[in-house]
């Protein structure tokens, strides 16, 4: 870790990257970027790229650990070599990756409706594909359109965001030298409700301040919602079109509501 | 990894019927914790915390290393928290389950990333000599709620602990044995404690939950603050969804309990300092 000497919000307002305090960093969602995963994501946040496959429902890999009454959920978190500068630091079975595997699976066990896949399986691939801060809440955004690629059952959007504090400021979204040098808060929430599933920090920041953050971070996931639900509408609206010719076209009898 | 019998769901049932009238099986009420007590054992940073059945053994040994070169002025804490199947039977060694690794990186988190001890006071001599901290933990029996009672036992461990005291003469370093000379505490920033609150469907949330409790629940919530009113480590993943005010409800009552914890761990400490005889000469 190297204490960067930079000016993290500047005379103007501005952050390093010629953002503003509460500005999300650019985003791209893609779906359906894994050949053969029954649903895949992959989603930019910044220079952080995640692409997130889901395997299943499907028969447990060892039956022992099979629920009679709920599918179980399975994640695994991979970081490519060339994602972080230094090459190779992180390694498979890293505590911080199994963490980061464990928060996804413990996020998603109450919004996945596990009850509709008795004696089965939910295998989550997390891939990051380069690294610059906000792995965690990426991933939970990649998963969450995973899922819905996959046509599995959730109860809602879970989106994710992380949210810093510079002296009294709040800061969205923080890049990776962002993140080492200010508090940082990772907030996941059901956006519907707008409560909250994950909350982690890890950092000290006093109590006063807190609730300010939590509020600003809702507000946020909110927006990220916004986005994740109109690329999921414009993908289903393609491959609905796509039906109609195919289907239509031929003289079938399949007609679809739009 | 072994599995747990689930508990009988008779069982649950009566627990959380219980719980819906405030009433919990111990006989607590809903945020009370179960009774914290310290056994100091017979050299300094030897402590064994008990918070009713659950148990941990904190162990706090010093050693004389060479810094890294990046930061020659900083000393090192290591912490070693496995957990075997002496606290319970569903551990193995050498495999660490989810549960077991969340244990050990919040409490990673909470005392080294907190810089709950200065760790430049740790420098003997500057790229040469610092001291190595390192704090060992014996999680002894699981009777639910292992973290709080880990983090209580490794403050604790390091309060008591006392550092052999050194001389520099030039490039030349004295250690003096505890006879020759007293030695000396750690320099310590503040005392982060970690609160776990456990959650039930449509129920108000509890404090220290027990094993059945734990098992039972639908999620969990740790928070790691210090006397200051500063939150140091928050921990929510997953578990039943809460709103920005229920969050909010239970870090102000941390702040009361953590208080009151670091109360009767100043207690305690001063009552084992009464009947421990350092000898100075």
């Amino acid at each position: 870790m190297s204490s960067s000497r930079i000016e993290i919000l500047n005379d103007g307002g501005l952050r390093h990257d010629a953002r503003r305090p509460y500005e999300l960093r650019s985003t791209s969602f893609q779906l359906d970027t894994h050949p053969t995963a029954e649903g895949s994501s992959t989603v930019t946040q910044g220079l952080t790229t995640v692409q997130v496959s889901v395997f299943g429902p499907r028969e447990p890999k060892s039956r022992s650990t099979a629920s009679h009454d709920k599918a179980i959920i399975n994640v695994e978190v991979g970081v490519v070599p060339w994602a972080q500068g230094g090459g190779g630091k992180r390694i498979r079975g890293d505590k911080r990756l199994q963490e980061i595997g464990a928060s996804i699976r413990q996020t998603f066990e109450p919004v996945i409706m596990t009850h509709l896949y008795p004696r089965s399986e939910i295998f989550i691939n997390v891939q990051v594909l380069s690294a610059d801060g906000g792995i965690l809440p990426t991933a939970i955004n990649a998963t969450t359109l995973s899922l819905i690629s996959a046509g599995i059952s959730i109860t809602d959007y879970v989106c994710s965001v992380s949210i810093g504090l510079h002296l009294t400021q709040p800061l969205l979204d923080l890049s990776y030298i962002e993140e080492n040098d200010l508090p940082n808060l990772i907030l996941a929430s059901l956006t519907n409700s707008g409560k909250i599933t994950l909350a982690q920090m890890e950092t000290r920041l006093h109590l006063d301040r807190f609730q300010e953050m939590l509020e600003l971070g809702t507000e946020a996931c909110k927006v990220l919602k916004d986005e994740m639900d109109q690329v999921v509408k414009d993908n289903t609206g393609r491959l609905v079109e796509r039906m109609n010719v195919r289907v239509g076209g031929g003289g079938g009898g399949m007609t679809i509501d739009q | 990894m072994v599995r747990e019998i689930d508990p009988p769901s008779i069982q649950k049932e009566f627990l959380l019927a219980a719980l819906a009238e405030g009433k919990r099986l111990d006989g607590r009420i809903p945020l009370e914790q179960r009774k914290i007590e310290f056994v100091f054992g017979e050299e300094l940073g030897n402590v064994e915390c008990r918070l009713g059945k659950t148990a941990v053994l904190a162990q706090v040994t010093a050693s004389i290393v060479k810094p890294r070169d990046d930061r020659p002025y900083e000393g090192f804490l290591l912490i070693n928290s496995e957990i075997g199947p002496m606290a319970s039977s569903v551990y193995e060694n050498g495999r660490s389950s989810d549960s077991e690794i969340l244990i050990t990186r919040l409490l990673e988190k909470s005392i080294r990333r907190t810089e709950a001890i200065d760790r430049e006071a740790l420098c003997i001599l500057a790229g040469g000599k610092v001291w190595q901290l390192r704090l060992t933990l014996h999680f002894l029996s699981d009777s639910g709620n292992l973290l709080d009672c880990a983090s209580l036992a490794s403050m604790m461990a390091l309060k008591h602990f006392r550092k052999p005291d050194v001389e520099v003469i030039g490039d030349e370093v004295i250690i003096h044995s505890p006879e020759e000379r007293a030695p000396v505490p750690l320099a310590m920033h503040h005392t982060p404690l970690c609160l776990t609150f456990a959650y039930f469907e449509n129920l108000s949330p509890i404090l220290d939950p027990t094993h059945l409790e734990s098992t039972l629940c639908s999620g969990t919530l740790t928070v790691t603050m210090n006397a200051q009113r500063e939150i140091c480590v928050l921990s929510k993943a997953g578990g039943t969804p809460l709103s920005v005010e229920e969050i909010m409800g239970v870090v102000r009552v941390g702040v009361d309990k953590v208080r009151d914890m670091v109360k009767i761990m100043d207690e305690a400490l001063e009552k084992d300092r009464e009947n421990r005889v350092v000898e100075v000469r």
